[in-house]
């Protein structure tokens, strides 16, 4: 199993191969097309991100000891980043998950999609994914 | 005649770059840009005569105190109040409503109502809101078409006798309708109701005579009439603001105070409490006169020409919808292409270096009416260009190629 490091480096390093912002958007873009769609009773407004934007949809499950998350937005470059997201943290452990950090987005060039002025939901979806994270782990133990 | 070069020169944010591109600033409704004039008063007033006003005998406080009543008398000549106490200086729109709507507690009993209409910003309707909640008032909506315009027949429709409060936008921020407010106003009137205009969108593109039209209050943000943030105007005829309580307490609105009891002191400082934004009325002031030096007429004229031209070479883009057809418009176009939301094509504009407003514009009912989450806005100003447009065109064309 890779861990959460390395396949942040692996996306790190994948963004280094892109020559400008539009080959960055476009991949990104892609990926939120691929996203695979958050299951319809999960899209529910219990468990929507309101961002004032875009909105947020994010689930997660237990199986054996790993997280497995679900998500969607409304908008595309956000689902994008939610991709990546889910990449880093789904089918992690839970005390994993609460130990990692986000910074590889700056690394990206896409950190002023986790602007709060942004009002895309991204925030509060990664706290969103902790908190999960979190419950989880005390189901855990 | 607008002379786009040496206007374009007066604003010197103008020639920022972002993200390696020039500057195209289109979200004017959100916040105007400010000419140099308007930064060098304030600049101006910190360097020479910053002074705390009304209380000092010194020089810089007298000097001060005349700067900002001179402010006041500015924008008393530009509305044609006919009193310059009849001018509250506020520190926006969402403050002067929320005086008047406080002020009215204790005035409005159960029962009684107040209209709004489906197009209005949050901050003239979550004040009203309020208000109902604690007097058990009633808020009545008046509805719009498909157009985005006020059905006027439904908004007399549901004007009554028991409606004491009528707050409508003199222009949708989201759509850019201009009302009808000459008819609002005597359909409102004839009934006996007291009417807010929220001049926010309007003031920057309309010369306004609030004397003519007989409204009773009329509120306007400063930041979007080239303006400094955090100063606005609240006008009221002289016997409502007199009929309402004071909205702070403090310093400055007081005649008398002693621990058993204080009296205010008379308009306009009864609703100025504490220090204000000095230097911003001061500025704001400056900014007004700038205004005028263009003149409204000019204005409104180079506006409509922009609106025309960004319209018909939208509508050029495929799938593209323009929401808000009003017959009468100030140039603000809010659109949608297909399925695209919004906030997508407006993070690919950024990246081109164009600043468009995205989302619900702070005006949700809008956007539930017409069933969307949101728009892509562009809202033009006198010192916007059609090459401005072009860019702007090109670039949602390049979005739509990488979206779809």
């Amino acid at each position: 199993m890779k861990t959460i490091a390395y396949i942040q480096q692996e996306i790190i390093d994948e963004f280094a191969l892109f020559d400008d912002w539009v080959q960055r958007y476009e991949y990104m873009i892609e990926l939120g097309k691929s996203l695979s769609i958050i299951d319809k009773k999960h899209r529910t407004d219990s468990n929507i991100i309101k961002g004032c934007q875009s909105k947020v949809w994010v689930y997660a499950e237990l199986k054996k000891d790993k997280l497995i998350y679900t998500a969607d937005s409304d908008a595309i470059i956000t689902k994008g980043i939610i991709a990546l997201l889910l990449r880093v943290f789904s089918e992690q452990h839970p005390s994993d998950i609460l130990a990692a950090d986000t910074s590889f987005i700056d690394e990206i060039g896409l950190k002023e999609h986790l602007s709060p002025t942004r009002a895309n939901g991204l925030l509060s979806m990664i706290k969103q994914l902790k908190m999960y994270a979190i419950a989880y782990q005390t189901q855990l133990n | 005649m607008i002379d786009i070069k040496k206007i374009r020169d007066d604003f010197p944010i103008l020639k920022r770059k972002i993200n390696g591109n020039q500057l195209v600033y289109f979200d004017n409704a959100a916040t105007s840009q400010t000419p140099q004039v308007v930064i060098d008063e304030i600049s101006n007033y910190y360097s020479n005569y910053n002074a705390n006003i009304h209380r000092g005998v010194h020089k810089l406080s007298q000097e001060a105190t005349d700067a900002y009543e001179k402010a006041r008398q500015t924008l008393q000549f530009n509305f044609n109040a006919k009193h310059s106490h009849e001018i509250i200086f506020t520190s926006g729109s969402t403050h002067s409503v929320n005086i008047v709507a406080s002020g009215y507690s204790n005035i409005l009993k159960k029962d009684d109502e107040i209209i709004l209409s489906a197009m209005e910003h949050h901050s003239n309707i979550v004040p009203w809101q309020m208000l109902c909640e604690r007097t058990g008032a009633i808020l009545r909506v008046a509805p719009i078409d498909q157009n985005g315009e006020l059905i006027l027949e439904k908004f007399e429709a549901i004007c009554c006798e028991k409606t004491q409060l009528v707050a409508i936008s003199h222009v949708s921020n989201a759509l850019g309708t201009i009302n009808p407010i000459e008819s609002i106003l005597s359909i409102a009137h004839s009934s006996g109701a007291v009417v807010l205009i929220d001049g926010a969108q309007a003031a920057p593109h309309i010369k306004i005579d609030l004397q003519e039209l007989d409204i009773d209050f009329y509120i306007v943000s400063g930041h979007k009439l080239m303006g400094p943030t955090g100063v606005g105007m609240l006008y009221g005829k002289e016997k409502l603001l007199n009929m309402l309580p004071p909205y702070q307490g403090g310093g400055e609105m007081i005649d008398e105070v002693t621990f058993e009891k204080t009296t205010y002191t008379k308009l306009p400082h009864k609703f100025e409490a504490g220090t204000p934004n000095i230097a911003g009325g001061i500025a704001l002031g400056t900014a007004i006169n700038y205004i005028n030096e263009i003149g409204y007429d000019s204005i409104a004229k180079y506006e409509k020409s922009l609106l025309d031209y960004a319209t018909s070479e939208l509508l050029e883009i495929e799938g593209l919808k323009i929401y808000g057809q009003s017959k009468q418009k100030t140039a603000i176009v809010s659109f949608n292409i297909k399925s695209i939301h919004a906030y997508d094509i407006g993070v690919i504009l950024d990246k081109l270096g164009i600043a468009v407003r995205t989302g619900h514009h702070c005006a949700q009912p809008i956007m539930d009416y017409f069933k969307i989450p949101g728009t892509v806005r562009a809202s033009f100003s006198f010192y916007n260009t059609k090459e401005e447009i072009d860019i702007m065109v090109g670039a949602i064309k390049r979005a739509k190629l990488m979206l779809v």
